[in-house]
């Protein structure tokens, strides 16, 4: 399964990911981080297509992809 | 799959979408939803993918943007107000082995410098300029830009901007991909994944033609500026694509990399 | 200069000025064309690519000072040159590279003002020169040539200040200076900073692409934006302690000032204009000097104020009176200052400074 790590530092809840996520993965958090924006965070079948982070203008969000095959 | 705060993947994955070195890790002063940062991140992965930050001037301008120098690990200069292109052509021509590109916003690049971008593109200067029309002046606080929409409302155009007073919004990417100097013009969007993965790739071809020396590089993207629009990010976006996109067609208008064959 | 061609040249003082360039190590030129300067462009889209450097002819003299911005920040010798209307249009490049500390020369053969103005000789941009001309509390050094010989000169001169203070150096001359043809010895003057030097005197703030210093070396940035409380204020200590350290820079010509009773005050064209009047009334015995300040910032008011006590002064300039005010401001009220002035456009003889000198002399005041 895939999954992404959001910089809640970086975050300003402008929600251009939630809107973006195919799967509905992204919502708010309801929690603030310093700089007063309500980060949003992910639960749900991330896929891994980085729409979110694409769509990121703050660079907040890395996606990690599963390696088919791999060890766990 | 949740927002793991560690870094270090947990088992077999690979990381497939991260920051580049070329963008440091201030955060930016830019509002919630505004696309600079996208803009940002696209000239960043061009200079990163192509390997050339080391030898990269930026030519910073006035506006929102005035700032950007903040966010790339690269040797910069601040022109003054429209001044972007004419500074530009002076660090090329003074070091020709560097890379060098402008990052403008509308009212620097098509209304106060209209007339030192329009030059340095049609002498064929070697560098790349990167133009964010957001259809308004977003740094002294939403008044009219050259690139604003008939009918759209500013601080210096309440009732909308009127043609019989105003003119209308000015199609820059055409204009430059008259000009013979411009070996590439394009105009993208940034309101969605799709249009943001366009852009990305005009970006690149728009420095792609400096490097091979076939000369400027031009790319306009339409970027949404939900503080003086009035609007939250989404509508934003939404407007881009009903409103703007409709009066600021998208597509690669001169790409001469493409003419000689060499796409 | 090629092999057994005479150091000898007859030339204009526009000639001059880009044969001094080009010896002085120029790299980068960029300007637009305007009457009474055309030669030096015109001269140097020639030379300049031949010496292995870049011309280009702007879209305007704005394109051309911020092109100038652009080469001076990434440290190579660039100038440009104007008159008066083009030198107005330069002003807000100027500030910028003042404020951000960039090196860069500026010719202005000076024409008539205000407007359009006329073609003939002017010095009635001294004021927009030596003040700063542009916005913010900024300096240009000013040099201000009298012969085509200084303008070949100063040319190392304004090249050796700029990248020496990383500071907008003039060199202001107006129609006489930049058309007078006359001999002019081609051979760099003695001290003068060797053109690869230059580079080297600002190889630690220049722009270049950070891989020029090492591939982990830190972004650099020139600029003149300071919005952060406090910030510009320290900006400005630090350009205001550079202007100071500038004033060792003074250069100003001196003669038959000894024994003098009157000093007239001079420069440029119209110093070497009223040379021929003092000399011819030296001629007479009449106890009259002249002082030509060649540096017109820094200006030499503590020279001026040395000679004060017991002498006065006759300012000859051709404006409605500018120089006049520095010279007031040098003297402090310790001798009289007169004032003469000749009306921009119109061209002057030697004979016709005499009278004004005399009536002077006489005990009556200055006029125009």
């Amino acid at each position: 399964m895939s999954r992404i790590q959001i910089l809640e530092e970086r975050c300003k809840g402008c929600r251009l990911c939630v809107e973006a996520c195919p799967t509905g993965v992204l919502r708010p958090s309801g929690r603030f981080n310093h700089q007063g924006y309500e980060v949003m965070e992910a639960d749900g079948q991330c896929v891994g297509c980085a729409s979110c982070a694409v769509m990121c203008p703050d660079t907040a969000i890395r996606v990690f992809k599963s390696v088919k095959g791999a060890a766990a | 799959m949740t927002s793991a705060k560690k870094s270090v993947p947990p088992r077999a994955e690979k990381l497939v979408f991260d920051v580049n070195p070329v963008l440091n890790e201030r955060p930016t002063h830019y509002c919630p939803g505004c696309h600079h940062g996208i803009a940002h991140r696209l000239v960043s992965e061009a200079l990163h993918e192509l390997g050339v930050a080391d030898r990269t001037i930026l030519v910073a301008s006035v506006g929102c943007a005035a700032f950007t120098y903040d966010y790339f690990n690269v040797d910069s200069v601040e022109a003054p107000h429209g001044r972007a292109c004419a500074v530009a052509t002076g660090v090329r021509r003074a070091r020709p082995g560097a890379v060098v590109f402008t990052y403008q916003g509308d009212g620097d690049m098509a209304a106060i410098g209209t007339a030192e971008s329009l030059h340095a593109a049609n002498r064929g200067e070697k560098i790349t300029a990167v133009f964010i029309n957001n259809t308004v002046y977003g740094m002294t606080g939403g008044q009219m830009a050259p690139t604003t929409l008939l009918g759209q409302k500013t601080t210096t155009s309440r009732r909308g901007r009127d043609f019989d007073n105003e003119g209308g919004p000015i199609r820059l990417t055409e204009i430059m991909a008259q000009l013979q100097g411009v070996a590439y013009a394009a105009r993208c969007a940034l309101d969605s994944v799709k249009h943001v993965k366009e852009a990305k790739k005009a970006v690149r071809r728009a420095f792609d033609a400096q490097i091979a020396g076939l000369g400027f590089g031009f790319v306009e993207l339409l970027s949404s500026c939900p503080t003086n629009w009035h609007m939250d990010p989404v509508a934003a976006n939404r407007h881009i694509a009903e409103e703007m996109i409709p009066v600021f067609p998208l597509g690669v208008f001169r790409d001469v990399m493409k003419e000689k064959g060499n796409a | 200069m090629t092999a057994g061609q005479s150091d000898r040249i007859l030339v204009k003082g526009n000639e001059a000025i880009a044969y001094g360039a080009v010896d002085a190590g120029l790299k980068c030129y960029f300007g637009y064309p305007i009457t009474p300067q055309n030669e030096i462009p015109e001269m140097l889209s020639v030379l300049l690519p031949e010496a292995g450097g870049v011309f280009v002819q702007a879209e305007s003299e704005v394109g051309a000072v911020n092109m100038l911005l652009g080469a001076g920040a990434c440290g190579v010798p660039a100038m440009t040159s104007s008159s008066s209307c083009g030198i107005s249009l330069m002003q807000e490049g100027i500030s910028f590279l003042a404020g951000s500390h960039v090196p860069g020369v500026i010719v202005n053969m000076a024409r008539g003002g205000p407007g359009l103005g006329d073609l003939g000789p002017s010095q009635g941009d001294y004021f927009q020169a030596v003040k700063g001309g542009g916005h913010g509390d900024h300096r240009n050094l000013v040099l201000a040539p009298a012969t085509a010989q200084e303008c070949y000169d100063f040319m190392f001169k304004a090249f050796a200040l700029a990248f020496a203070y990383r500071n907008p150096v003039m060199v202001l001359g107006d129609a006489v200076v930049a058309q007078i043809k006359e001999p002019v010895q081609r051979v760099p003057p003695a001290g003068a900073v060797k053109a690869e030097h230059l580079q080297f005197l600002v190889r630690d703030q220049r722009i270049e692409g950070y891989g020029a210093r090492g591939k982990t070396a830190a972004p650099r940035l020139l600029k003149s934006v300071y919005l952060a409380e406090g910030e510009l204020a320290e900006r400005n200590r630090l350009l205001q302690r550079k202007y100071a350290d500038m004033r060792k820079e003074v250069l100003f010509e001196c003669e038959d000032v000894d024994d003098a009773e009157l000093i007239v005050v001079a420069f440029g064209s119209i110093g070497r204009t009223a040379r021929g009047a003092v000399r011819r009334l030296r001629g007479e015995n009449r106890k009259v000097g002249l002082f030509r300040p060649v540096t017109l910032y820094p200006f030499p008011d503590e020279a001026l104020q040395k000679l004060a006590p017991g002498r006065r002064f006759l300012v000859m300039e051709q404006n409605i009176g500018q120089m006049m005010e520095d010279v007031r401001l040098a003297v402090n009220g310790v001798s009289p200052v007169h004032w003469h002035g000749v009306m921009p456009g119109l061209f002057v003889s030697a004979n016709e400074l005499v009278e004004p000198i005399l009536r002077v002399l006489g005990g009556q005041s200055g006029s125009n």
